[in-house]
């Protein structure tokens, strides 16, 4: 008796209405999560260990043990080489990703004659770089022939990258780095359309800098340069974890194993198959998160 | 002496001006190429495709592409479907997250630690993942046998807008984890004595939350409004797994190579030439986003801003 009334009292004083409406709020999230992501995610666990037949009475799920993981990774001809690849890809863009879109935030963010267009333009691919768009953008003919002729009428344009990478070499550059650095540039598209977000919020933190910072630093004599090293790199490096976690998250959702667990599961109805790729897709994504989280994270600098 | 240095930074200076000027000049110039690209197709004749001496201006001027794609498009309705789709899960996420968002910031309760990683798992892991069931789930939807009890069947909800409305309802539409997280940041950075002088103004939590922190919570609000209509416009994932004969702007889009032909060949023959199918599919393409590009000139000044008030960001 003596409990009730405790809890009745602690519910009508203000931390008590608080825990109430927290509930509440809570609620509508806590029911989809329940329904919509926590069972469905058990349920793929379960099947991606089974195999799945549909029958009259609905499935049949049987237990068959880690077959499908050994058919994903050993038997099927794509799988494992699309997850390398698009893996690799992802080691190689998120870097590049991250530095271009910091250089483009600092470019952004300095004073000059016509900057607003230029911000416009810079943010557009979070408008258009993203699903359906995309894919078909692909395959276009149109852009294929338009490239040809632009080809044809000028060299400089294919000859750009390719002159590049000579200086380079001849300069004594290392192999590696130097196809490193003349993909990305005749990926640039690819890069800049990644990378609206990543500028939006780099170009907001570095708007949140206090401007006093760069005013001291200017009279004790530290040039541009300087600035950027030692104020505005370390400033915004909690951004450059949430640029990366981003980053990743994003170019997993547009790799090609998206389109491969999709197709095995819907047009060959083998869920089972499917719900194997997609939790070995999940765990690989998981790794490189926390690896290069590890890694950024000891180097991150913060106020407090 | 000091002419001279000063000179020297002028001259630096002008330099540094000119070389970011070409950057961005050429930069912009990448990320505006294929739209004007499709603008400039979407206008052309079809003779001028091949014509070598027609890059961007057309030599014949025509509407033909831009028609074609609309009819088989059925692009005034789609636009319609597409824009109430995505207004209203704009809405109910907006509304669901900024709620649950407001609970893991301030209204805390034992526990609430450990659903918030729940929403940190939802934005980690990717909807491959758990498509299938959920798509399983919805097209046999019992609401946890509830509605097998009532009528004795469950429900397909599939191919309605209901998958959608339920998902944004509860806070678990495309990227919704994304929103609860920004609200979360945007609520805890708002100063406690806000809350505290509403309260000994004789506030309910409710009223407070409702007439003090909504409408200051106004950047958060326009961030996820505009990320969230933008993505729901766009995403095909979702779309076409839920919606198989609705008219929505990214179906039309997936069908459209498809629906091309179908098309063509039904009139005449000879012209299914694939130069010509691709120029359509890119005038469609182009239909498709003008919408969202010209709601895009009236709101991006508010993306930097509200982005930056919002908390995300420190």
């Amino acid at each position: 008796m003596n409990a009730v009334r405790k809890v009745k009292m602690s519910l009508q004083s203000y931390d008590g209405q608080k825990v109430l409406w927290g509930l509440l709020f809570v609620s509508p999230w806590l029911f989809g999560f329940i329904f919509f992501f926590f069972v469905p995610l058990l349920t793929s666990l379960q099947y991606s260990f089974s195999t799945i037949e549909a029958s009259s009475e609905g499935l049949n799920v049987t237990f068959t043990g880690l077959s499908n993981y050994i058919e994903a990774l050993a038997v099927n001809p794509n799988f494992n080489r699309q997850l390398v690849e698009s893996l690799f890809e992802i080691v190689i863009d998120v870097p590049l990703i991250l530095i271009f879109s910091l250089f483009i935030a600092v470019l952004l963010n300095q004073e000059f004659f016509g900057r607003s267009v230029a911000r416009s333009i810079f943010f557009l691919p979070v408008i258009l770089a993203s699903g359906v768009i995309l894919g078909l953008e692909a395959e276009s003919l149109v852009q294929e022939i338009n490239q040809q002729n632009a080809n044809a009428g000028g060299l400089a344009n294919a000859l750009g990258a390719f002159e590049l990478e000579r200086i380079m070499l001849r300069a004594g550059v290392n192999d590696y780095v130097v196809n490193y650095l003349t993909g990305a540039v005749s990926r640039i598209y690819d890069i800049v359309s990644q990378s609206g977000v990543q500028i939006l919020i780099f170009l907001a933190g570095i708007q949140t800098i206090s401007p006093q910072i760069y005013e001291a630093s200017k009279m004790e004599g530290a040039t541009g340069y300087e600035a950027f090293w030692k104020i505005t790199l370390p400033m915004v490096s909690p951004l450059i974890l949430v640029n990366l976690i981003y980053t990743i998250i994003d170019s997993f959702s547009r790799s090609p194993v998206t389109e491969l667990i999709m197709s095995t599961g819907f047009d060959n109805l083998n869920f089972g198959l499917s719900s194997a790729m997609a939790w070995v897709y999940f765990i690989s994504i998981m790794l490189i998160l926390a690896i290069s989280t590890y890694l950024i994270s000891k180097k991150v600098f913060y106020q407090e | 002496m000091l002419t001279r240095r000063f000179s020297f930074d002028k001259l630096k200076r002008w330099v540094w001006s000119f070389v970011r000027f070409v950057l961005i000049a050429g930069l912009s110039f990448v990320i505006l190429y294929p739209i004007l690209q499709k603008i400039s197709t979407a206008i052309k004749h079809k003779s001028d495709l091949y014509s070598p001496i027609v890059v961007w201006i057309p030599e014949n001027f025509t509407f033909d592409n831009i028609r074609d794609a609309m009819s088989i498009m059925n692009y005034w309705e789609t636009l319609f479907n597409t824009f109430m789709l995505s207004g209203m899960t704009t809405i109910l996420t907006a509304a669901s997250c900024a709620l649950a968002g407001y609970a893991f910031a301030r209204l805390r309760f034992k526990g609430s630690n450990i659903l918030f990683f729940g929403v940190i798992l939802t934005i980690l892991v990717p909807p491959t993942t758990i498509l299938i069931p959920v798509y399983m789930n919805l097209r046999e939807f019992s609401l946890g046998g509830l509605i097998p009890l009532l009528t004795g069947n469950t429900v397909n909800l599939l191919d309605s807008y209901w998958p959608f409305i339920l998902t944004s309802i509860t806070a678990n539409s495309l990227k919704a984890g994304l929103y609860i997280f920004i609200f979360t940041q945007f609520f805890r950075g708002v100063p406690k004595a806000i809350e505290e002088a509403a309260y000994i103004d004789g506030a309910g939590v409710g009223s407070t939350f409702f007439r003090i922190m909504l409408p200051n919570a106004f950047p958060a609000i326009v961030t996820v409004v505009l990320f969230s209509f933008v993505w729901q416009w766009n995403d095909s994932f979702y779309t076409t797994t839920y919606l198989t004969s609705s008219h929505v702007m990214s179906t039309q889009l997936s069908s459209l190579p498809y629906n091309l032909e179908m098309f063509l060949d039904g009139g005449d023959a000879a012209s299914s030439d694939p130069f010509y199918l691709s120029m359509v599919q890119d005038t469609g393409i182009l239909l498709a986003i003008l919408p969202l590009i010209i709601l895009y000139l009236f709101v991006q000044r508010y993306f930097v801003q509200s982005i930056e008030r919002t908390g995300v960001v420190g």
